[in-house]
């Protein structure tokens, strides 16, 4: 079986490329054992959303503009 | 509906978050300076309008994030051969402690699910966690994945910048996503 470094390297690596057939299926059996390499094939892709969203503007809920408010 | 003349005040009051956005990316506070205020000179000379506050801010990100990918450029022909190969020690030690001699995560670093990360994104506490992080990563792993996650460049533009092969570049990006996630697990999730 495949080990958590090499797992991890293909599901990093599957958000950057296509993997091949062999490369899916040895990742398939390895993450339906292996739950902490499920969690961090999921936290990659939220990774990918949280930077998405990163982008700080006035966070503050009243922080509305000007005429905000009154739309 | 606010034209860009109107939301300038606005942009003004709150232009240390796009500071602070920039200077995360280019690691120079004066450099992180110039493009913001390029960015908020471009703003003003825009023509749209705005109803919402999300738009405004979807809007002048674009334009700050453009900004900065030209200047990683610029920076990128610059850019000697020993900047890159900097910190590799350090990546192979933070493996080991990630997981054990045959390569399966040690007991105390097997990942465990984040509890609704959508309702952490609301935090204004979450983001100073993950800027934090981000901040303790070596400068080139964080500008190889800020440029890839944040400012959205593939793989092969980003290779070109920073004059490093693409197997490099997914190399790096593991590591760092393996870091990144270990933090942001550590100082948020594991503390809700």
């Amino acid at each position: 079986m495949m080990n958590c470094i090499h797992a991890t390297r293909l599901l990093s690596e599957s958000l950057e490329r296509k993997l091949g057939v062999w490369e899916r299926t040895h990742l398939r059996f390895h993450t339906m054992m292996c739950s902490g390499c499920r969690c961090f094939g999921e936290q990659a892709q939220q990774l990918r959303e949280i930077s998405r969203a990163y982008a700080p503007l006035g966070e503050n809920k009243s922080d509305a503009l000007p005429n905000e408010r009154a739309l | 509906m606010l034209t860009p003349v109107e939301i300038a005040p606005y942009l003004e009051e709150r232009r240390m978050d796009l500071v602070r956005f920039a200077e995360l990316q280019l690691r120079d506070r004066a450099l992180a300076e110039d493009a913001v205020q390029e960015t908020l000179l471009a703003a003003l000379t825009g023509h749209q309008a705005f109803a919402r506050r999300a738009e405004v801010k979807t809007w002048v990100y674009g334009i700050l994030k453009r900004k900065i990918v030209d200047e990683l450029r610029k920076r990128g022909r610059e850019l000697v051969l020993s900047d890159v190969l900097v910190d590799e020690d350090d990546e192979g030690d933070a493996l080991d402690r990630l997981f054990n001699a045959r390569g399966f995560w040690q007991y105390d670093t097997r990942p465990s699910r984040w509890v609704d990360p959508e309702e952490s994104l609301q935090q204004q506490q979450f983001w100073r966690v993950f800027e934090a992080c981000l901040t303790h990563l070596s400068a080139r792993n964080a500008q190889v994945f800020m440029m890839r996650e944040m400012l959205e460049l593939d793989t092969p533009e980003i290779c070109s910048a920073l004059r490093i092969t693409e197997r490099n570049c997914w190399v790096i990006l593991h590591r760092t996503r393996l870091a990144l996630r270990q933090c942001i697990s550590h100082q948020w999730f594991e503390s809700l």
